[in-house]
């Protein structure tokens, strides 16, 4: 699904140059749920933009689901990233002013989808994702949870090949970290390729696969058993 | 442009952010009106002016005499010096091709005038027809004096507004006899003067009338006269004023005054003061356009600046939105067709509210200088356009930049 070869990236602070990442080499599989592990300044934050097509690549290539991503305009790119991913970010980045059935139906607005059809799609997802009854509701009255559920059924509403979440519990505490945790593993459960970065041990281990990153290399790449978030619930 | 799910977009977005509309709209609103406002008030201006110049024909020449101050071939100074019937014949015989109107006056300073009970105290004058024209007359009823009065010094009289109020309520005062010092004469005509009232409270007879009954001989107090324009203002100025001067030598060499007494003859150009005058309307309209385009940059910034601000205010937003997949270009006409719309509404706004404001406070408007305040409906019109588009083209530039924003820097963006 996902293959990237020899990725470097730095970034000019003033003077100084800051070589992030040196040289990556890594892949997914379809229905993989990878986490994405390492200090701060690792570069995994970066790694995740790239893959996002939020940000480009200095050198080395970059596959997913057998499309070269490279050179791309902002015109494609948007389509891009429309057609193939979802995003989940550690801060929900819900658009305040519009309802959570709102807030879920905006990829599909971007996809062209008439209104009505774009309702019903944003809310069954929203069903999903347990949030149905909050539909009418702006994000300030939403809990966190609640929020980062809502971002979550955004993230799907276009049905992208991969979903990738920058520290999706970042903001949130263990009990509802696990809740989402839950949810993102229900999500795999049926197929979807999920990326997660995080800096926590007990999430990175409700994944399938922990890549370590350190000082913009991988240091480590295990398969791990997976920890049902459930039972911590 | 007709895209219904846009619409749709930017309706709901203006609807959630009621504040942030409210501002861009009042300040294109409040633009607009003090602009409308100013440039009616300019108008008005002009108008009251202009009705002040009207009282008598923008190009009358008018020559009255005095006493002499000055000695001049063994003759004393302090004598009165009257024109009489032969200097103008003279001088409308010698200028025929030129004269547009003419007349001499011969002034009975203050007439009793009584009609049945009333009476009153009137200014009265002899004239030719052509005075009508001089003084800038409309008649009301009846007419004015003609050359038939004239020839059999008919004792006819032609009366202002003022007068017929004064003496005959609501009486038709047409063919009425009314006493002149004691003597009958009949009321042929009534007229108006832009002038006001004031220009309304006088009496006109034929000149030669005036002559016999009053005791006037041949004896005139003043002549009036107008020129035919020529092609430009600038050449009728400068042959009226050579005119004048003409009068005044040969004036001065006939009646024995010297070349350079200045009290003796007097001769008063409104042409001269036309131009003062067109000048002074010039002087206005500039000065209130000067302002009006001031006000208008003003606006332009005004709207500028919250442009500004919005894009600045909605960089994580955009940032979100190109993350879900929103093309460059639906950022840019997502931003500009909500500008649009605003400053669309709010121009239309303002510019209705002030033209009603104008119908509503202008005729009731009642003061010497300012008169019927208006405005013209096109430049009104071409003024929203102009701050639309200006506001459009002020959103485009942070637009533009916003849309080309790496998403990651914009969602970075608290």
């Amino acid at each position: 699904m996902i293959t990237i070869k020899d990725l470097h990236k730095s970034y000019t602070m003033g003077t100084n140059s800051l070589h992030v990442l040196k040289g990556i080499n890594f892949s997914v599989q379809e229905g993989e749920l990878v986490s994405i592990m390492g200090s701060s300044g690792s570069g995994k934050s970066t790694l995740l933009n790239i893959l996002g097509m939020l940000d480009e690549a200095d050198e080395g290539s970059y596959t997913l689901d057998g499309v070269p991503i490279k050179n791309l305009n902002e015109k494609i790119a948007a389509q891009y990233r429309n057609k193939f991913l979802g995003f989940i970010f550690q801060s929900f980045n819900l658009i305040n002013y519009k309802s959570a059935l709102d807030n879920v139906g905006m990829p599909l607005y971007y996809q062209g989808m008439k209104r009505k059809e774009r309702t019903e799609k944003a809310m069954a997802y929203l069903e999903k994702v347990g949030l149905a009854n909050w539909a009418h509701h702006m994000p300030n009255e939403l809990s966190g949870g609640q929020k980062q559920r809502v971002a979550i059924a955004r993230a799907l509403a276009s049905d992208p090949k991969v979903l990738l979440a920058d520290e999706p519990t970042g903001a949130l505490d263990t009990k509802t970290s696990y809740e989402v945790m839950d949810l993102i593993q229900g999500i795999n459960d049926e197929g979807k390729t999920i990326l997660i970065v995080t800096h926590e041990d007990d999430i990175a281990h409700m994944t399938k696969r922990i890549v370590n990153l350190k000082d913009g290399l991988i240091i480590d790449d295990t398969a791990v058993d997976q920890v049902r978030a459930l039972s911590h619930v | 442009m007709f895209d219904l799910e846009r619409w749709q977009e930017i309706l709901e977005t203006i609807s959630k952010n009621k504040l942030r509309t409210f501002l861009t709209g009042l300040s294109v609103a409040s633009g607009i009106f003090i602009l409308v406002i100013l440039l009616g008030f300019g108008q008005g201006m002009q108008n009251g002016i202009s009705a002040q110049f009207q009282r008598d024909a923008s190009s009358r020449i008018s020559v009255y005499t005095g006493v002499t101050s000055k000695g001049y071939k063994g003759l004393n100074p302090g004598r009165f010096i009257e024109m009489t019937n032969e200097d103008y014949n003279y001088l409308i015989k010698k200028y025929e091709d030129d004269l547009e109107f003419k007349s001499s006056v011969y002034r009975i300073w203050s007439g009793t005038l009584n009609f049945g009970n009333e009476s009153g105290s009137y200014r009265v004058e002899g004239v030719y027809p052509d005075y009508q024209f001089l003084e800038n007359e409309d008649m009301v009823a009846g007419r004015y004096i003609n050359y038939d009065d004239q020839e059999k010094k008919s004792k006819v009289m032609v009366i202002g507004n003022k007068v017929k109020q004064d003496l005959f309520n609501n009486q038709d005062p047409i063919g009425q006899q009314v006493q002149i010092n004691g003597i009958n004469f009949k009321v042929v005509g009534v007229y108006t003067d832009p002038g006001g009232e004031r220009e309304e409270t006088r009496v006109f007879v034929p000149l030669s009338t005036s002559q016999r009954v009053f005791g006037g001989a041949d004896k005139v107090g003043n002549l009036g006269f107008t020129l035919k324009p020529k092609e430009t203002f600038q050449k009728t100025l400068e042959q009226s004023v050579r005119f004048s001067s003409e009068i005044e030598s040969f004036l001065k060499e006939r009646h024995l005054i010297a070349p350079d007494d200045t009290s003796a003859i007097g001769i008063n150009n409104t042409l001269e003061g036309t131009k003062r005058f067109y000048d002074l309307i010039g002087m206005i309209k500039t000065f209130f356009w000067v302002v009006g385009i001031c006000t208008i940059i003003a606006g332009v910034v005004g709207v500028s600046n919250i442009m500004l601000i919005i894009v600045k205010e909605r960089t994580k937003e955009i940032g979100i939105r190109k993350a879900l997949g929103a093309q460059p270009l639906s950022i840019i006409t997502m931003i500009l067709h909500e500008s649009i719309f605003v400053t669309a509404i709010a121009g239309f706004t303002g510019l209705i509210l002030s033209m009603a404001l104008l119908e509503v406070v202008g005729p009731n408007l009642d003061m010497d200088f300012i008169k019927n305040p208006s405005v013209n409906f096109n430049v009104a019109l071409t003024t929203v356009f102009i701050l639309i588009l200006a506001g459009a083209l002020a959103g485009f530039v942070p637009a533009w930049r916003a849309a080309r924003i790496k998403p990651i820097t914009a969602l970075r963006e608290e």
